[in-house]
């Protein structure tokens, strides 16, 4: 498995390869029908629309009869609607929390950990403000936004704000973490915590400050198939393909860190 | 005869009719059905659904003093005056009448944002509008303000205006003549128009979370927190209590305003 040196395209088609002959989920053993048939529709967690649409295009091209169709949103939002009985196959969550709530309606297989993300500060350009620390953002003054409670991301800011002992009143809580980046973009916040792969999706667009290990939280993803999806196989190949290869360069690509 | 004839209803048109009605009636029987009677009077009493009402009157109500202080005069204008270009302003004044209110609250920011010139200007003052109360009554101001221009303005048409002709032979000066003969006789479309933008006030979400954010007590307006209890913290108990909360106002502006709407087809 060790094709972390592969190029994205290249690599692309090893994991496939991998998945699709590495484990057996569809009960065949090597020459057996190819598992990527059909579609499946994929919940998942917005922070990880670029790293899926970039990794998992490959799927579609080396594998003509499969197609995926994904509906990103927030980790909580997407399980609410799976509860009330949207039709997916795959979800993939950005805490254990959320994905903890359809394992306990029976509603997926056992998750596994895809991959870990951390917090990071964002602020605009140039970082007007002077923000260096995680105690900054309680400066008096400041417009600083957050995640809501019950967003992966938000629960994670409180956790780290509170280890920290840091109190401070948001300007707002938004349950996306795009748009806290827009918020800092266009100047009418002055920081806001996110997800470290936020930072790198956003480019050049906010300026990210680190936080140390010691203060920061660092929460882990997880994947699972959905027991009610309609093409199994395809589902249970997807998830060992994101476990693998081309995916999990492209999650270390945009940010992500490591399952384990 | 005839007139029974006439009345009976067609059967093929029953069946889609009968279907339209429970489109309507369906959802909200869903929601009855899901309210948590038992929780329900300790979850509106709750700190967080107060807060959120208190909120959400507050904003409502400086939205509608907001739009009647701009609104009737504009109204008067239009029904009244033949100013230049009254066709354009009218088209767009009713424009967030159709326009999707997220699209307005983008507009708001772009418009009123803290970095932007006005922005700037307002944060000169120590005012800023994004993230505030007032910003949230800005943008439910934004959405409802048409409801008033144009419940004044066909009411102050429907009316001929030879109170004020005969006012004025009577020599009552313009002034006067509208605050004595013009405002008493518009006084029920102004009620009407006020209570159609505070309803449209109240139930305002896209623009009010779009340029106004979401926070308790500043900008989580009674909408707004039912669309994070819903999408957020999952707590759907929550955003069926607050949903009832604003069905039960909705309900409430309809029975007011019965006479006029359903009156008018009896």
């Amino acid at each position: 498995m060790k094709i972390g040196a592969v190029t994205p395209l290249l690599a692309g088609t090893v994991g496939i390869a991998l998945a699709s002959c590495g484990s057996s989920p569809s009960g065949g053993p090597s020459g057996s029908p190819d598992p990527f048939n059909g579609s499946i529709t994929v919940f998942a967690a917005s922070s990880l629309t670029s790293a899926f649409n970039t990794a998992e295009k490959g799927l579609e091209l080396d594998h003509p009869g499969f197609t995926a169709q994904y509906s990103y949103g927030s980790s909580q939002a997407l399980v609410t609607e799976l509860v009330s009985g949207a039709p997916a196959d795959v979800m993939v969550t950005a805490n254990t929390s959320t994905m903890q709530q359809l394992v306990a309606k029976g509603l997926v297989d056992t998750p596994q950990a895809l991959c870990r993300n951390e917090l990071e500060i964002i602020v605009a350009p140039g970082n007007p403000k002077n923000i260096k620390t995680l105690a900054d953002l309680a400066t008096p003054g400041l417009a600083v936004v957050l995640a809501a409670p019950g967003v992966p991301v938000g629960d994670y800011a409180a956790k780290a704000l509170a280890a920290a002992s840091i109190k401070l009143t948001p300007k707002s809580l938004q349950l996306d973490d795009a748009l806290m980046v827009e918020q800092v973009e266009s100047g009418n916040a002055d920081a806001a915590l996110v997800f470290v792969t936020d930072v790198v999706a956003a480019g050049s667009k906010v300026v990210g400050i680190p936080i140390p290990d010691a203060q920061n939280v660092i929460g882990t993803y997880e994947i699972a198939v959905l027991k009610t999806s309609t093409n199994m196989a395809a589902a249970r190949a997807f998830v060992t393909s994101a476990l693998s290869g081309a995916v999990q360069t492209q999650l270390l690509a945009d940010g992500f860190l490591k399952a384990s | 005869m005839t007139r029974d004839v006439t009345r009976r209803p067609l059967i093929g048109l029953m069946v889609p009719a009968a279907v339209a009605v429970l489109f309507i009636a369906l959802p909200l029987i869903g929601l009855l059905v899901h309210v948590d009677w038992g929780n329900l009077p300790s979850q509106l009493v709750s700190g967080n659904v107060l807060t959120a009402l208190r909120l959400s009157l507050e904003c409502s109500i400086i939205a509608v003093a907001v739009s009647l202080v701009i609104g009737v005069p504009l109204a008067y204008l239009l029904a009244r005056a033949s100013i230049p270009g009254r066709r354009v302003i009218r088209g767009l004044v009713t424009l967030p009448l159709v326009l999707p209110p997220v699209v307005g609250g983008i507009a708001l920011q772009t418009a009123l944002g803290r970095t932007t010139p006005i922005g700037t200007v307002l944060d000169h003052f120590g005012i800023v509008l994004p993230f505030s109360t007032a910003g949230a009554a800005i943008a439910e101001a934004f959405v409802g303000f048409p409801f008033l221009v144009i419940t004044v303005e066909a009411g102050l048409r429907q009316r001929d205006d030879h109170f004020e002709e005969v006012a004025a032979t009577l020599g009552a000066r313009p002034w006067r003549r509208f605050w004595r003969v013009t405002l008493p006789l518009a006084a029920p479309s102004i009620a009407a128009g006020a209570a159609l933008c505070w309803a449209r006030a109240l139930g305002e979400f896209g623009a009010t979370i779009t340029f106004a954010g979401s926070f308790p007590g500043t900008t989580e307006t009674l909408p707004v927190a039912a669309y994070t209890s819903f999408e957020g913290s999952g707590q759907i108990g929550m955003a069926i209590t607050l949903s009832l909360l604003l069905l039960a106002i909705s309900v409430l502006v309809l029975v007011v305003l019965r006479d006029r709407w359903l009156g008018a087809l009896r």
